[in-house]
């Protein structure tokens, strides 16, 4: 059964995306991606140091792979519509992810600019994955705007704290037409697993490969977990229930009849 | 409009001797075991009961660093383009009493210097002037920043307080970043360090950091001198100014550096000396007082130190420094730098032990909007 995630006349097999803010060597880039079988990267425009190449952070993504700039630092909507559209003049394509944070201390992302960013970069041709605080009318409004996916936070960027906004992603991947994608929060691969049955289109992760202490190995156990909850999700997980099944059931009776 | 100025004359109720005096071991604890800590813990982390905790301290303040910022150090340098001043810091080489060569960097000359600056692979430049509205007027600062934004991504400026204007005018012009220390936040030791010059207005200067993010700045980075003033205060009210900054301008990014005083012509010696292992308590505490705060270490400090603080909190890292006005390219020049440099090595040298650490120099972490791709046009 082919099982694929379409965004932007992509079709994905991996349902992980990968993070490269925080890896102590980029040299560790090749073999995380590899390990994870991830096909897309996130990376801060600001980050990258064209002049330099050793120092570029986009000459050790392979060439297949697809690299979505994040517009981090970006304060307003015009600051992530500027950076979008230097990112692709620049040659790393059509995708981008908005990042738009007005609070430096919970780098919690500002649902109104992002909806206004979206509709300029969006019209612009752009394949736009906003990142959002969970918040269904943003959600309506993101996606009436032309974005491609949305991508609401588990927990805070960085925080490893899992999906802390379960009950909010769950209405998001409820009612939106739209690949629901969880970015920031998720620490560990059973909190990937967790998301993806509860049927998330895909994952993306940070923190928590690039500071474990074997980046490739955590990568590889993410990618692993996001296929395995995929499946389970596929596979129709049974209802849970708080009691047993009486043996004596009360309607019992009615059968008689 | 309350300003910081109202939040310090509150603070300056508090009974240290008596705070510091008393913090126990559970106090310490719990401050550690806290996710969101308060001034109280804060305090108690600055105490000198808090020093047998030192390595539980820092493991926890190295786990924070890691988890907001990665395994990275940006790195920036530098640039002195006027010595000229009419203050009389006591402490500083730049003191308008000095005899010491005046200079002022043509626009030629910061075309060379930038040329050898980015030479190294830095972006990340910080300017710095004495204080002279009549050598280094802000115009004067404007022409260096629109040479300087050939070459470099991201442009700071450490020079004499502004008004608001002043400071969006050098924003509109390309400056991204301010950097300013209240040097002292004790007011009467202040007063008495900075008997003369525009200077000596110590509100006008303490508020600068507020008139900066009123006017748009990105990131704004302050300190205390350490050593002339009692450190544990000067730290808690540093500390204590990034929180107000940061709730204050929530969109704006910001450190704090932990300067110490180091020798410079005049002999100045510090009232206050601050040890390595103050210096260490000092970065610990504040990591986990304020986890997204960036903490920068200059080169006043000396490899081997600088090395082992990378892992308790720093964020970022000047390579490659001199305090020379025209000292990235005028080598053998007899002027005199502003303070002694502690750590000569080279940027690739810098870059390199940040390596062995396990962790990544950063050289680019902003991006100029107006212009495409590379900063080289």
């Amino acid at each position: 059964m082919s099982d694929t995630l379409k965004i932007g006349g992509m079709e994905l097999e991996s349902r992980l995306f990968v993070g490269t803010g925080k890896f102590a060597d980029y040299r560790l880039i090749p073999d995380v991606i590899k390990a994870s079988k991830t096909q897309v990267v996130t990376v801060a425009l600001r980050r990258i140091d064209f002049d330099t190449p050793v120092e570029n952070i986009l000459n050790y993504v392979p060439q297949n792979i697809v690299i979505m700039p994040n517009t981090s630092g970006a304060r307003n909507a015009a600051e992530a519509v500027r950076i979008a559209r230097i990112a692709r003049e620049a040659g790393c394509g059509n995708w981008v992810k908005i990042e738009i944070v007005t609070d430096q201390k919970y780098l919690l992302p500002d649902n109104f600019e992002t909806i206004k960013a979206i509709e300029i970069l969006a019209k612009d041709g752009f394949v736009v994955l906003p990142y959002m605080s969970p918040d269904l009318m943003a959600a309506r409004r993101m996606a009436d705007a032309g974005a491609a996916a949305i991508m609401p936070l588990g927990a805070p960027i960085g925080s490893n704290r899992g999906l802390k906004t379960r009950e909010l992603v769950q209405i998001l991947v409820a009612e939106i037409d739209l690949p629901i994608i969880v970015d920031a929060g998720i620490g560990r691969p059973s909190e990937a697993a967790e998301a993806m049955e509860m049927g998330v289109a895909a994952v993306l992760v940070t923190t928590a490969i690039s500071t474990a202490d074997n980046p490739a190995l955590m990568a590889e156990a993410f990618g692993q977990a996001v296929e395995a909850g995929r499946k389970a999700y596929l596979a129709g997980p049974g209802a849970t229930q708080q009691f047993a099944s009486a043996s004596s059931p009360l309607t019992g009776f009615l059968r008689s009849e | 409009m309350t300003t910081f100025y109202d939040k310090l004359t509150e603070l300056r109720g508090i009974d240290f001797a008596a705070v510091f005096d008393r913090r126990t071991p559970a106090q310490i604890e719990r401050a550690l075991a806290k996710s969101e800590l308060q001034e109280q813990d804060f305090l108690a982390l600055l105490s000198p009961r808090a020093t047998d905790f030192i390595e539980d301290i820092a493991q926890a303040a190295h786990r924070a660093t890691v988890q907001n910022f990665g395994r990275t150090i940006l790195l920036y340098t530098p640039m002195y383009l006027a010595n000229y001043c009419v203050n009389h810091c006591v402490y500083c080489a730049f003191n308008a009493d000095n005899n010491i060569e005046r200079r002022k960097l043509s626009l030629v000359e910061v075309e060379s210097e930038a040329q050898a600056i980015a030479g190294t692979g830095l972006k990340h430049i910080l300017i710095l002037t004495g204080e002279s509205r009549t050598q280094s007027p802000v115009s004067y600062i404007k022409e260096c920043v629109s040479v300087l934004k050939r070459h470099f991504s991201s442009i700071s400026i450490e020079i004499y307080p502004l008004h608001t204007e002043e400071y969006a005018e050098l924003i509109a012009a390309g400056v991204d970043g301010l950097t300013i220390y209240q040097e002292v936040y004790d007011e009467k030791i202040y007063s008495r360090l900075h008997p003369g010059g525009p200077k000596h207005d110590y509100r006008f200067r303490l508020e600068a950091p507020e008139r900066a993010g009123l006017a748009g700045i990105r990131t704004i980075n302050i300190g205390a001198l350490l050593g002339l003033g009692d450190w544990r205060r000067e730290v808690f009210f540093t500390g204590v100014h990034a929180l107000y900054l940061q709730k204050r301008f929530p969109d704006v990014e910001i450190s704090v550096s932990c300067p110490r005083m180091r020798p410079y012509l005049g002999g100045y010696k510090p009232e206050f000396p601050a040890s390595d292992r103050d210096l260490v308590q000092s970065i610990l505490a504040l990591r986990l007082f304020l986890p997204r705060l960036g903490i920068t270490i200059s080169t006043r400090e000396n490899s081997k130190l600088r090395d082992n603080l990378l892992k308790l909190g720093i964020t970022r890292m000047s390579a490659g420094s001199s305090t020379v006005v025209g000292g990235h390219t005028d080598y053998k020049g007899n002027n005199i730098g502003q303070f002694e440099i502690a750590d000569h090595r080279s940027v690739a040298e810098v870059q390199e032990a940040v390596s062995r650490q396990g962790y990544k120099a950063i050289f680019k972490d902003w991006h100029d909007l107006s212009r495409l791709q590379g900063v080289k046009a």
